[in-house]
């Protein structure tokens, strides 16, 4: 230590240095009582401040939903008549195109997610484990309204020429199923926008479930190779099994998302209130969707009202699988510690 | 059971085996691909039909009307900008101070788990009930479409961003460092002022970045609450364009200038985003 440190300043001070302080005695700052007391308060505040903002979105919506609540109470949820002419509201068809874009994107997301999180954390070389990686994540932040923008004119068309119209020649005449792909051939419509979701999802779910399967013990995984385990068998039956939790929490997330999703949807679901044709391809509306044409635009009264209440419910129902998902993968965090 | 039989089928169990293993593991490549197969898709159209509607012209004139031959983009980046910057500049102290007391005062406390808790559930909120939110707060409270209520829709997406990288980062800051300084007679809000968020500069920086990137494409919280705004407007008071928005007007009409526009808007936010998120990257891996 003192090999390296530089020759005193003071030369004179050297030899009384052990015994008496060089320089000046230290100034003694005061700490002023009241920075920390304020600065504490700052802190608490903002995290108050998180807090008050969920309840206040809560409860504005209530407020605000509140002519909508009072005139049809739970019976919005399975009326199907949406006129603002008549001034008659109700919100299963939203409800029903909301759900079923994210059932189909689930469909379609969570295996592929599922496969590229099993890419990358065991089969993928390592040098490419990184920019792929990257890859994923950037998919992930591009902005909605750009899937939803090539989804109406670049993806939509081909959708209908190159699955729709083959399905409706193929499917001509089945019963059930000819009736789910019926319709003119124009490529928008619950389909589409599961598709879009699904890419859109696609990321977030293979992100997380990479970052989850990457948790289990390397002891176990390595065991199960030794005893001649292949890597699908060590994925289904060691990796598989340790992060299910985790797992499900990453799908929920995907699925939070694609409920909340608006862009995306909006461009390609075709805005029409309709139930009447099951098909997959005729144009229909979600909840966000309808948000994001009508509310703008919507008379103040009964027709505003029952828009808020369509957001509540949205709300309501993405707060319920979030918090799932949370719950579910803070239980894989607090598993680790115990079981490695 | 003779030993050859055991053995064969033995043979056969761990043929079976290597088949499943082979298709599944082709399976997760073609998964693989099939990912990046729609981001090269989709970023090769962005570029295509983008590209093709840059132009200076972009930058200097205001939003056209349909069928008309010139025209930008200039108000909607202009607005887009400017809300961007002021909801970051608005959010950020909120998110930063919040995340401070996550990771410094309230890491075992009820106070902080619930909102810890909450603003997970917030980051992945959907953004147009915030447009909701704001809209019966503010806009029809003063009845009017305004640029300050699409700030304050943007300030409350950055938030929740801000706050989960803050705390992410401070916890990573090992506890010898506020010890030695507290050891020092440091008051507390100095030990964090100055030692442990200077020393998680880089992560912080990191989620503003992010958060910027994640509400500069956001549309569904402007949609009403800055609406927009065929003209130049510089006051906050009154709706105000922004790019995501008027992509959004743009794409959906039939008109072949508006669409050739919205390309080109979308071509920008594309590459800012990008560009925002490689930078949030870079920054924390020179760090880290």
């Amino acid at each position: 230590m003192a090999a390296t440190l530089p020759a005193s300043p003071f030369p004179q001070a050297q030899d009384k240095a052990r015994t008496e302080p060089v320089g000046e005695p230290p100034v003694q700052r005061k700490a002023s009582p009241w920075a920390d007391i304020v600065f504490s308060l700052l802190a608490h505040g903002a995290a108050w401040l998180v807090l008050l903002l969920l309840l206040g979105i809560i409860g504005s919506l209530l407020v605000s939903a509140m002519p909508a609540i009072r005139e049809y109470g739970l019976s919005f949820l399975w009326r199907s008549d949406w006129d603002p002419v008549k001034n008659q509201y109700g919100g299963l068809v939203m409800i029903y195109g909301t759900l079923m874009t994210s059932i189909i994107a689930l469909l379609i997301a969570v295996p592929v997610s599922f496969g590229i999180a099993l890419f990358l954390t065991e089969l993928s070389p390592g040098w490419l484990r990184r920019p792929l990686g990257i890859a994923v994540e950037l998919l992930a932040a591009v902005p909605s309204i750009v899937y939803g923008m090539w989804g109406l004119l670049v993806f939509g068309p081909i959708l209908a020429t190159y699955v729709q119209q083959p399905l409706q020649k193929l499917l001509h005449g089945v019963p059930v199923l000819s009736r789910l792909v019926e319709g003119a051939p124009v490529g928008i419509g619950i389909f589409s926008a599961g598709v879009i979701l699904a890419i859109m999802i696609i990321p977030f779910i293979a992100a997380v479930m990479r970052d989850v399967f990457e948790t289990t013990p390397a002891m176990l995984r390595e065991s199960a190779y030794g005893l001649g385990s292949t890597t699908w068998e060590v994925v289904f039956r060691v990796v598989l099994p340790y992060t299910k939790a985790g797992v499900i929490g990453a799908i929920m997330l995907g699925l939070g998302r694609a409920l909340g999703e608006t862009m995306a949807i909006t461009f390609v679901i075709g805005n029409m209130n309709q139930l009447d044709s099951p098909s997959l391809f005729a144009a229909a509306n979600s909840i966000t969707s309808a948000l994001a044409n009508e509310f703008a635009e919507a008379e103040e009264g009964l027709h505003q009202a029952s828009l808020i209440y369509l957001g509540l419910i949205l709300f309501f129902i993405t707060f319920v699988v979030l918090a799932l998902s949370k719950v579910l993968l803070s239980q894989l965090k607090k598993g680790e510690g115990s079981r490695t | 059971m003779s030993i050859n039989s055991l053995d064969s089928g033995r043979m056969a169990m761990h043929r079976r085996r290597k088949r499943i293993n082979a298709i599944a593991l082709s399976l997760s490549l073609g998964a693989m691909a099939f990912g990046l197969f729609w981001l090269i898709w989709i970023l090769f159209e962005t570029f295509r039909l983008g590209l093709g509607g840059l132009s200076l012209a972009l930058f200097t004139e205001m939003t056209p009307p349909p069928m008309s031959e010139t025209g930008g983009l200039a108000n909607a980046i202009f607005g887009s900008l400017t809300m961007v910057a002021l909801a970051t500049f608005l959010g950020t102290p909120i998110g930063i101070m919040a995340g401070v007391y996550l990771a410094e005062y309230g890491q075992r406390t009820w106070l902080g788990s619930t909102t810890r808790f909450i603003n997970d559930i917030l980051l992945s909120a959907p953004s147009i009930v915030i447009g909701l939110f704001i809209y019966a707060l503010v806009v029809a409270r003063f009845k009017a479409f305004s640029g300050y209520a699409g700030i304050l829709a943007l300030a409350l997406i950055v938030i929740p961003v801000v706050i989960r990288t803050t705390e992410t980062m401070l916890t990573l800051i090992p506890n010898a460092m506020r010890e030695a300084a507290y050891a020092l007679g440091t008051p507390k809000w100095r030990v964090i002022s100055n030692i442990t968020l200077k020393s998680a500069r880089a992560g912080v920086v990191t989620g503003i970045l992010l958060a910027l990137a994640r509400i500069a494409g956001e549309t569904a919280p402007l949609l009403f609450t800055a609406l927009s705004n065929q003209f130049w407007s510089m006051d906050l008071g009154q709706p105000m364009a922004s790019l995501p928005v008027t992509i959004f007007k743009f794409a959906m009409s039939p008109y072949e200038n508006w669409q050739k526009l919205a390309w080109a808007g979308v071509f920008l936010i594309t590459m800012g985003v990008l560009a925002l998120n490689i930078a949030a990257r870079v920054m924390f891996r020179n760090k880290h």
